[in-house]
């Protein structure tokens, strides 16, 4: 591993600063940045650590009835939180079927929103990739790619984003605070991850030396906590990303859909937020043939990358049962798989 | 003195244990839960320094340029050895002068033959200085298409697999077999390559003092180790001290010493300073040896009532360019099902590929799960119960030499295992079944079996005129529970309760236990420790019968007893002293006995020597997704004597886990083109989480086998995985109707 300066600024002002030089990385949990630096994937010359920052490991309620959730909460500390998991049950869920406890006791909510792809092409530094190396190349794209990119890839990368929390808060509208040179932000969360193009190494909204200070819910978020899910298909029960995932969150009235949310992950850049579905739900009968012309919407841009035109069709169905879940209520607690499909075993409290 | 038993000899002193069979908990438990046992990589010797190898990234050509005078800029290294510098070695490393010695990449040329090959070691004061030492070695390479899968090199046929097999044998016309048979099938199942991915990675800590050297290492087989490490240096086996105290695991990945534990020892010399060499995760891809991918087709034909008439088992498999080792996947069909005619043969390429090695039951678990899918697919074909047809094709001798079972409790596993499955209600036809939440349900078993191998072992015991008995062997416990069972047989052999025997293992200055693979740890250890105990125990009933003061004086035509420390007349026990007793009178602080097992070559020739067991699974599959759970399994194994069953049972447990991570999760995924994989770390290369594993079953059936030795101990350390794995994918198949022909199982296998 390279040498490198580490710093722990006392305030943010003093860690905006020292980021801002090139060459420079924040440090919160670590849970992925270690592991590239510790490959050769990437190679700061300065580790800002932030772990120690007073103030981003608050959950604030807002005068607004939104929700302020610091930069350095834990993972795990936001998903047990128990007014966090009534008022968001689909983001709690996500977050706790992500990772491994011991990750998620370490991971931060910044953090999570920061995570790079797992595209294996991307952490072999023999491989090309545009995104770890801009103007290398695509070694994925004729590669070993079944779990790759449906939507939004582009020749020049068909990485996908990894998270699970991202995905229940990009259909809630969530928002990132940011805090830079110029001063605070506000950027949507949909806005905030960027679809490879041309320049897959632009992967977020950030600027040098800007830091993600929070995550911020809208009032209108906890509006859907008695119909929201996350479910996630995966190659092991625990401790594996998503093949693909979604959450789905619905209002209903009258067995008309009032409301509705809908995201995807495990198929895209970032996580992808299905608003095409979302007109086609809105106003619509909550019914199963409703259901299916929301995921025909939802994956009617999808196109293979490679050997992985099966997440597709696995998509769609997805998005049918998440909605068909959603539908049916939260559970009262959580379940003990969290967003697997085997999470249905009556009185087993979470523990994986 | 060594004394060899039988069990067809009374013994004229016997001992009488108490250990045997007790569920007695891991001796190393506390200290393993504590953090105080020392591993290999925990050793610190003064002024040690840090190796860390450079790999090759490519698959094949050569190294054209290394940066050397960079590395050795970088602050904190000390040197960089390369093929130009390397101290000079006394044997070939290329060189293999039997089936067991494995070629070995020590930097002896330019030559790169498969990714993840080391091609320098950076030595600096401090990991971080060697790490990126290695990294500013910035090697440029000439590069070579690199040959990939199964169908990436012309064919050949080995001239041998496994160790020293024929690679095509049959009994029978299997052409006319099928010809005559009123249901056949043919299939052909892929299984991908595997790795070891021993949590402890490869490990070692070298110190030379002149011609001697001190070595902290994991090593399933110490004195091939140090025989290995002798003929490449030039020196004498016992200047050699391989301390291997616990191993983090090792599957037949650390049986022999690899290269990079060599070139450690190398760097040592090197720099004249101890060394410590420590695998990174993604550096154990490669090296340290694999389970090569196999392509196996099957052939079987039935009469009417369900028998088999022919039985056709192919398997293609890799090895490296350099080096020979194949599969032996198509001998699982030797075993198990009887049918008058059947084949056996192999194919292979040669691709750039570290060479694949023994992994945890090498032939066995490829075989298996081919073979237990095809003969599932063979019992519907003649619409019959796949237990029912597996107890018709039951096989009475071995079927491929016709010889007599030392034993087999096979019909009995079947029994128990079913029974506690609750298979009888199981429909024939797939896809009928769903549980409440709708989630397609399928059972499926398969047949497990694993040879009863013996190699060669020695002990030696000691009595002590306090009462105290000591157990020295080489032995090596890799995690499986080894050096508690057999100071249990310690105990026992030394008529002594297991907390008076001071049991020694883990380090090359010991008699050799041989190897710690092929299961046959426990027997072959064991019985050498049974016979050092029989040994010690005859010197000390000399002493006290020939002893006129002694209340055993005169009973040596009887026959003594040694039981809690005490000898006892055969004939009257009523008359007996202690062990000090009798030491001390004959002014003796302690006497010695020295034992070996081996397998004995008469009833070697005589019996074909089997464990077996069957192995039940239930899988629930989402009927949209595709995800599969394995929610059930149960297992019944007969492998002759349990020495410790807890611990037994967890190497069950462990062999289980296995089949299912073969079934459903397990894969190396190599790109196509460079040749490299591209899941090199635990994240990634998937491998049973608990939640994978919700409910699993192993019940110990009643074996007594009086043939395999005398301790009647068959092995169970591999069993497990075979038939498990068939299991799994057969209730996928009875769950969803898809009958799965590639390994692991994959979503996209079962979407519809």
């Amino acid at each position: 591993m390279r040498d490198f300066d580490y710093i722990r600024p006392a305030t943010i002002p003093d860690a905006i600063a020292a980021a801002a030089e090139p060459g420079s990385a924040y440090l919160a949990g670590g849970t992925n940045l270690l592991d590239l630096m510790k490959g050769g994937i990437t190679s700061p010359e300065r580790i800002v650590d932030i772990s120690r920052l007073p103030e981003l490991n608050r959950i604030e309620r807002l005068d607004d009835g939104g929700l302020r959730i610091g930069a350095l909460v834990r993972n795990a500390d936001l998903a047990y939180d128990p007014a966090f998991a009534k008022s968001y049950p689909a983001v709690a869920e996500a977050l706790l079927s992500g990772a491994s406890a011991q990750l998620r006791n370490a991971a931060t909510v910044g953090g999570n929103l920061l995570q790079r792809t797992r595209c294996s092409y991307f952490y072999d530094t023999a491989s090309a990739c545009n995104r770890r190396q801009p103007g290398t190349g695509c070694d994925a794209l004729e590669g070993e790619n079944r779990l790759h990119a449906v939507l939004g890839w582009s020749d020049a990368c068909i990485a996908t984003h990894p998270s699970d929390f991202c995905v229940p808060l990009v259909a809630l509208d969530a928002v990132v605070e940011i805090e830079g040179k110029k001063g605070r932000r506000h950027v949507s969360l949909e806005e905030f991850h960027r679809l490879p193009g041309e320049t897959p190494q632009r992967e977020n909204a950030l600027e040098p030396g800007d830091l993600i200070v929070a995550v911020r819910l809208p009032a209108e978020a906890a509006s859907f906590s008695a119909n929201a899910r996350y479910l996630k298909v995966r190659e092991r029960t625990s401790y594996a990303f998503a093949v693909v995932s979604a959450a789905a969150a619905l209002v209903v009235d009258g067995g008309k859909i009032r409301a509705a949310r809908l995201a995807l992950g495990g198929v895209a850049a970032k996580p992808w937020r299905a608003r095409s579905a979302e007109a086609v739900l809105l106003g619509a009968d909550a019914s199963e043939a409703t259901f299916a012309s929301a995921a025909d919407a939802a994956l009617a841009d999808a196109s293979p990358s490679g050997d992985n035109a099966f997440k597709i069709e696995l998509a769609r169905r997805i998005v049918i049962r998440a909605l068909i879940s959603a539908l049916s209520g939260t559970p009262e607690r959580l379940p003990a798989l969290p967003a697997s499909p085997f999470s249905n075993i009556p009185g087993a409290r979470h523990d994986a | 003195m060594t004394l060899e038993l039988s069990l067809n000899q009374q013994p004229a002193h016997a001992r009488q244990g108490s250990s045997i069979g007790q569920p007695l908990t891991r001796r190393d438990g506390f200290l393993k839960v504590t953090g105080a046992a020392r591993y290999a990589a925990d050793n610190h010797p003064p002024g040690m320094l840090y190796a860390v190898l450079a790999v090759s990234s490519i698959a094949r050509g050569r190294v054209a340029a290394l940066d050397v005078e960079a590395a050795k800029a970088h602050k904190g290294v000390v040197e960089v050895m390369t093929p130009k510098n390397r101290p000079a070695l006394a044997a070939d490393p290329d060189a293999k002068d039997h089936p067991f010695m494995f070629r070995l990449d020590l930097l002896q040329n330019d030559q790169v033959r498969y990714p993840n090959q080391s091609i320098a070691v950076v030595i600096a004061e401090t990991l971080e200085a060697a790490t990126e030492g290695a990294a500013l070695l910035s090697p440029r390479y000439e590069v070579m298409p690199a040959r990939v899968g199964l169908d990436g090199a012309e064919s050949i046929v080995p001239r041998a697999v496994g160790v020293g097999g024929p690679a095509v044998q049959h009994k029978g016309d299997v052409e006319a077999g099928l010809k005559s048979a009123k249901t056949r099938i043919e299939a052909t199942y892929e299984t991908p390559a595997q790795y070891h991915n021993a949590m402890e990675p490869h490990a070692i800590v070298v110190a030379w003092e002149g011609d001697t050297l001190s070595i902290d290492t994991p090593s399933q087989g110490l004195a091939m180790a140090q025989g290995r490490i002798a003929g490449l240096f030039g020196i004498a086996p016992e200047n050699i001290h391989i301390r291997s105290p616990f191993l983090g695991g090792g599957f037949g990945s650390k049986g022999m010493i690899s290269g990079p534990q060599v070139l450690g020892i190398l760097a040592a010399r090197l720099v004249g300073r101890p060394v410590k060499l420590v695998l990174r995760r993604e550096q154990m891809y490669g090296p340290v040896g694999h389970r090569a991918p196999t392509r196996q087709t099957l052939r079987m034909g039935m009469d009417g009532e369900g028998r088999l008439t022919a039985l056709d088992h192919h398997a293609k498999t890799a090895s490296s360019t350099f080096d020979d080792f194949f599969e032996p996947a198509a001998d699982a069909s030797h075993t198990l099902y009887a049918s008058p005619a059947i084949a056996t043969s192999h194919d292979a390429v040669r691709l750039d590929t570290g060479t694949p090695l023994f992994m945890r039951a090498p032939g066995e678990a490829t075989g298996s799960i081919a073979l237990e899918s095809a003969i599932d697919e063979a019992a519907y074909a003649c619409g019959m119960d796949p237990l029912e047809f597996r107890l018709r094709n039951y096989a009475e001798v071995e079927p491929m030499t016709g010889k007599p079972f030392s034993s087999k409790a096979l019909r009995e596993c079947y029994r128990q295992a079913a029974e506690t499955f609750g298979w009888a209600s199981r429909p024939i036809q797939p896809r009928l079944m769903r549980d409440a939440d709708g989630f397609l349900t399928g059972w499926g078993m398969g047949t497990a079996t694993f040879p009863a191998i013996m190699f060669q072992a020695e002990a030696r015991a000691v009595l002590r005129a306090d009462g105290s008995g000591v157990m020295e062997t080489g032995a090596q416990d890799m995690g499986q529970g080894a050096w508690t069972a057999f100071a249990q047989i310690a105990a026992d052999g030394l008529g002594l309760d297991i907390d008076q025997v001071d049991f020694r293992a883990g380090s090359s200055d010991l008699p050799n236990a041989g190897i710690a693979g092929g299961s046959g740890h426990t027997a072959t250890a064991g019985m050498a420790i049974h016979n050092a105990g029989a040994a010690v125990i005859a010197r000390l009933a000399d002493l006290a019968t020939g002893d006129e003061g002694s209340p055993l004086y005169g009973a040596g035509n009887e026959g003594v007893l040694a039981r809690g420390g005490r000898l006892y007349r055969r004939d009257d026990e009523s008359r007996g002293e202690s062990y000090a007793e009798i030491l001390t009178r004959a002014g003796l602080t302690e006497i010695e006995g020295h034992g070996k097992g081996a397998p004995d070559p008469a009833s070697q020739e005589a019996y074909a020597k089997h464990a077996h067991g069957a192995v039940f699974a239930e899988v629930k599959v989402d009927p949209d997704f595709g995800q599969i759970r394995v929610t059930r399994l149960v297992g019944a194994f007969a492998a002759g004597r349990v020495i410790n069953p807890r611990l037994v049972r967890s190497q069950y447990y462990g062999g289980m886990i296995w089949g299912v991570s073969f079934a459903l999760h397990e894969e190396a995924i190599t790109d196509r083109r460079s040749g490299r994989i591209q899941n090199a770390n635990l994240a990634e290369y998937h491998v049973p989480v608990n939640a994978d594993v919700p409910s699993i079953e192993a019940l110990l059936v009643h074996e007594d086998d009086p043939h395999v030795n005398a301790l009647g101990i068959k092995g169970v350390g591999e069993i497990g995985i075979t038939g498990t794995a068939g299991a799994v994918a057969n209730a996928v198949w009875h769950a969803t109707g898809v009958r799965p022909r590639r390994f692991p199982v994959r979503i996209e296998d079962l979407l519809g």
